[in-house]
């Protein structure tokens, strides 16, 4: 097979299927009335969100502002203690989890070889399959590595590893908590190449990220979040231009916004 | 009672001629202490892993129940390992008592706790950072167990070894249950203390310095895994 053939068809899910942008497409995040409350703190505050089925959707907004709270809660890692969390129109469960994958900020690898990490997430998915992996690996510029202990990687590395995982299991939603964070702009440009991708392969990107400029490369919509609140979610261009609230203005003018 | 100097002369002696008493003694010993280890993993691990990725009612009094029997007194483990084999007892049918079979179940009953409850802890640390990726990828249970095993596998080997030291210097229950009869159940510390009562210090000593070896080599290796992992940074 083709290298360019081998990169479409590890990243295609189920194209034919989803191309419409209907309200029942699973790759749809509906977010009603969500809140997580701890003890007697309340960090996420009845969020109210829906986001389109296809593009790239950046979360924004201050340190401590639940970004990355708002992720978990959509993909289900932490449990929302109010409100419903609906993909397409069905409520989360394993099922919709299944089809999504997550990248975090510190990315996981595991200890073992670069290869092994993505043998890993396929056989999660019942796959034993070495040619699709090493295509993984090369998309993602690590074929040269696959031998080696995937923790000796630079940060850079692990992380596209870590996108390497998260892409073979053909995710239909990806959930990118600031996989950027603290890289060379070298590995930046890689992973956001990455993600475009992924995106253009039919794959829902929703990426947290407090970098305005990544989210003038990489957004469609921008949802900003503070203090545990949606404030603001609209079109890319009409929110870095011209955002409607003090809080979305100060951030990205660069103010410290508490 | 032969002096010391005789002693650990005639001790030198016994070990480099290859004393075929001796390492009759030193093989049951490590028989028997590798088949508990690898008995005591084979039950142990899988149970510690599963506590720590496990969350139920009561788990706290598990937890302090499996440390606490990390301490489990040898002689008491003879003991009850003596009367369920003893002829009396409920698997007295399987004639197992004064055999090495009985000293095996004895050292596996005495380590099984201590290698659940270091693997426990070694695989709960690692599962705090992988519990994040396996929720995301929806993995079942015993899909999580077999990772953190295998991705801990430097530090639960380490675990294993512990398990391994605390056997095979282990006397009160192989005593017991083994009865240190003599090419059949002697093993090196049930020797140690009878040749020691004997005033025999030479083969004592001999085997003292078998033990020795073996505890520093046991040692040797845990160091080495140690810094196999880290230079492959899988610790």
């Amino acid at each position: 097979m083709h290298m360019r053939d081998a990169v479409e068809n590890i990243l295609t899910f189920d194209a034919a299927a989803t191309t419409a942008a209907r309200r029942d497409d699973p790759r749809a995040l509906t977010l009603r009335d969500v809140s997580l409350t701890v003890g007697d703190k309340a960090l996420v505050h009845g969020a109210n969100l829906t986001l389109n089925a296809e593009g790239i959707t950046m979360i924004m907004g201050p340190n401590g502002a639940g970004k990355s709270l708002l992720l978990k809660l959509a993909h289900g890692l932490t449990p929302a203690t109010g409100g419903q969390v609906l993909w397409g129109d069905t409520p989360l469960d394993d099922t919709a989890r299944r089809t999504q994958a997550m990248v975090f900020q510190k990315p996981v690898v595991l200890r073992r070889s670069v290869a092994a990490n993505v043998d890993f997430a396929l056989r999660a998915r019942g796959i034993r399959d070495a040619a699709r992996r090493d295509a993984l690996l090369d998309h993602v510029g690590l074929l040269g590595h696959a031998r080696q202990p995937a923790r000796l990687l630079s940060g850079g590395e692990q992380q596209r590893l870590a996108l390497a995982r998260a892409l073979a299991l053909k995710p239909k939603v990806m959930l990118l908590d600031e996989p950027t964070a603290s890289l060379d702009p070298a590995s930046v440009l890689k992973i956001e190449e990455i993600v475009q991708e992924a995106h253009s392969a039919g794959t829902k990107i929703i990426f947290v990220t407090h970098d305005p400029g990544q989210a003038g490369r990489l957004a469609d919509d921008i949802v900003f979040v503070h203090r545990g609140r949606v404030h603001e979610h609209g079109p890319a261009d009409l929110f870095l231009s011209r955002p409607e609230t003090q809080e979305a203005r100060d951030f990205l003018q660069g103010r410290i916004v508490v | 009672m032969q002096d010391f100097g005789e002693a650990f002369g005639l001790a030198f002696t016994l070990v480099l001629s290859g004393d075929a008493d001796l390492f009759e003694i030193v093989a049951l010993s490590l028989r028997v202490s590798l088949s508990a280890t690898a008995l005591a993993c084979i039950i142990g691990l899988p149970l510690g892993a599963l506590l720590a990725v496990t969350r139920f009612r009561g788990r706290g009094a598990v937890l302090i129940l499996s440390n606490a029997l990390m301490g489990l007194p040898p002689v008491v483990v003879g003991l009850i390992v003596y009367l369920h084999l003893s002829r009396a007892g409920p698997l007295g049918f399987l004639g197992l008592l004064y055999t090495p079979a009985a000293m095996i179940i004895a050292q596996t009953i005495l380590i099984t706790p201590i290698v659940m409850a270091l693997s426990r802890q070694v695989i709960e640390d690692l599962h705090g950072e992988y519990a994040d990726q396996f929720r995301s990828l929806v993995l079942g249970r015993w899909q999580m167990v077999q990772a953190l095993i295998w991705d801990a596998r430097f530090s639960l080997l380490t675990v294993g070894l512990a398990g391994f030291g605390r056997a095979v210097a282990e006397v009160g229950a192989v005593m017991i249950v083994g009865g240190n009869i003599d090419h059949l159940t002697r093993v090196m510390t049930t020797a140690i203390a009878l040749e020691t009562s004997k005033g025999d210090l030479a083969l004592a000593l001999a085997l003292g310095l078998v033990l020795m070896v073996i505890a520093l080599g046991v040692n040797a290796l845990v160091q080495s895994l140690r810094m196999t992992a880290v230079r492959h940074a899988y610790a």
